[in-house]
């Protein structure tokens, strides 16, 4: 099998160019790992001042090494009952988006139908939209009805931002799915249900779990949307916001660092498994 | 079980209707509010609102807010073109030099998405901040004046725009770099093209899908954002996105944050589709 790596290097028959293609291939190289370097210098910072004991209020000049701010991680108040709120959001808005997102793209992919084309305009557009003027036309909404804002409107509000994504992840699974194994339960006397059971979800599973992933990752993250709808409740990238304004506790920085892990962890693990699964194929 | 098995053609429509509820309650119906709060004026004794068709609430908002709205695109449109110069190569070097550390390497792009967004801009202060090693560096080999600062600048906004929205156009262009079939390179250079022309002619051209859908990924977002110009910059580096906030949030002049929403999606959509004219000709004549 001829790689990319294979054909980009293979020796080129003039002498010159080789040697400037040899040369443009490093300053590529340097180029790339500046870009790297670019990517993770904040996220060294985050982690670095995760172990600071800062000097003031602000945790921004280095003053010396600690571990305190990753015992005392709760020490700061609202932190925790921020972080337990933004776990809960998140929990119930995933699932939900999920599920809705998750019939929608079997529908898309499945069956013909009037209104395929409004339906996926209308999938696109919350994506393509501002968050500004998601989080703002949902508080219009909200005031209108006089809605309590809150728990249960941030949650609305999530749920509705993911529905897209959700989408999107699972239709690029359904795409490229082998309709021949359901064909085959079929035959052996499943009913619909049952092969949808015992054959789809199954193998669907991979792009349902991505997506519940991916919205929970979105619904912890958000803070433009949920600043509009939270009214006094506060998740967790509030906190840091509102935190922001009259000190940056180092606490902060140890849940950036917590949370930044398990997402590496998780994403870690989701890798490995793919490069087993494809070395897998390629030897069998 | 009967019941659908006699009405086949429901099925689709029971798949889609708790999603598309949802998102007509939540999304479409909230931006008819929207529409209607931006034609209504407040009554200055009760502050209380009425529907009155007021139209000069967008020429109003426009003309008052007239550098905001510049400045957001300016900035949107600079940390896009950034954003392109420096992930474009990156996502070439992974997609043809990865080999199999491809999904590695794609890790360190997505990286900064680990860390929450508020986070990493909080970051980026203290990178940017007057005392600290970056800024130090850049006065002790000549870039900045021992007087100059980068945070509360145009530069440092852009900087973090640019920072936070990058893996959007990272990861599409990967993903349209990494389709395009290495053998049609090399039949271009069997040709006699050189690796400049083979890149010009066979592997820009097959990546425009992916510039397309990066930089509109990028810049809709950038174009909205208020977060990097709160934190990094000051009111002098204000966006639309702040104005909006603030008449929202802290001056509850609902109908001019409404007429300023309005204002920049039409903005963005007119961007996008002169944007996706000018590249849909390019890529018919290239």
């Amino acid at each position: 099998m001829t790689t990319a790596a294979e054909v980009v290097s293979a020796p080129a028959p003039r002498v010159r160019p080789s040697l400037l293609a040899f040369v443009r291939r490093h300053v590529l190289t340097v180029y790339s790992l500046l870009v790297f370097a670019y990517l993770l210098l904040p996220i060294v910072v985050v982690v670095l001042f995760s172990f600071n004991s800062p000097k003031g209020r602000f945790n921004v000049v280095w003053n010396h090494f600690t571990l305190d701010n990753w015992v005392n991680w709760d020490a700061v108040s609202g932190i925790r009952s921020s972080i337990e709120l933004s776990l809960e959001i998140a929990a119930i808005a995933s699932l939900a988006a999920t599920a809705l997102g998750t019939l929608i793209a079997l529908a898309l992919v499945r069956y013909r139908f009037r209104g395929r084309g409004a339906t996926n305009m209308l999938i696109f557009l919350p994506m393509a939209s501002p968050e500004i003027v998601l989080g703002a036309s949902l508080l219009t909404l909200f005031l209108s009805v006089n809605a309590q804002l809150g728990f249960w409107t941030i949650t609305i509000a999530h749920v509705m931002f993911c529905i897209s994504y959700v989408v999107v992840t699972v239709r690029a699974r359904l795409i490229g799915f082998d309709r021949h194994l359901e064909e085959a339960a079929m035959d052996l006397g499943a009913n619909e249900w049952t092969t949808f059971r015992k054959v789809t979800l199954p193998l669907l599973a991979p792009a349902i779990l991505s997506a519940l992933l991916l919205c929970f990752a979105l619904s912890v993250d958000d803070f433009v949307i949920t600043n509009f709808n939270s009214g006094a409740t506060v998740t967790f990238p509030l906190f840091v916001w509102g935190a922001a304004r009259v000190a940056t506790p180092p606490q902060i920085n140890v849940i950036g660092t917590a949370i930044f892990a398990i997402a590496l962890t998780v994403m870690i693990v989701n890798v490995a498994v793919q490069m087993g699964r494809s070395r897998k194929g390629t030897t069998a | 079980m009967g019941f659908i098995h006699r009405h086949r053609w429901l099925t689709p429509y029971l798949l889609l209707v708790p999603g598309l509820a949802w998102l007509a309650l939540f999304f479409v119906v909230p931006l008819g509010f929207l529409a209607h709060q931006s034609l209504e004026v407040q009554n200055p004794i009760d502050y209380s609102y009425a529907f009155k068709w007021a139209w000069h609430n967008y020429s109003d908002a426009i003309s008052t807010y007239e550098p905001q709205l510049v400045r957001s695109f300016e900035y949107a449109a600079i940390a896009t073109a950034l954003a392109l110069v420096l992930s474009y190569p990156l996502a070439y070097w992974i997609a043809f030099r990865g080999g199999r550390w491809k999904n590695v390497l794609l890790l360190f792009i997505i990286g900064p998405f680990f860390v929450t967004y508020l986070i990493r801009t909080l970051a980026w202060e203290t990178i940017l901040s007057d005392n600290s090693f970056v800024v130090s560096t850049l006065k002790h080999i000549g870039i900045l004046g021992p007087n100059d600062r980068l945070l509360q600048t145009s530069t440092a906004v852009v900087a973090g725009i640019t920072y936070n929205f990058l893996p959007f156009m990272a990861l599409p262009l990967y993903v349209s770099l990494e389709q395009i079939d290495p053998r049609l390179v090399e039949a271009a250079k069997d040709l006699y093209a050189s690796s400049a022309k083979a890149f010009l002619k066979v592997t820009l051209p097959l990546s425009l899908p992916g510039i397309f859908a990066g930089t509109l990924l990028t810049f809709i977002p950038a174009a909205g954002d208020f977060i990097n110009a709160q934190l990094l910059g000051t009111s002098d580096q204000y966006m639309i996105g702040n104005v909006i906030q603030s008449r929202f949030l802290e001056l509850t002049d609902y109908p001019t944050a409404a007429a300023l929403s309005f204002i920049l999606m039409a903005i963005i959509l007119a961007v996008v589709l002169i944007y996706a004219r000018a590249l849909g000709t390019e890529k018919l004549t290239g």
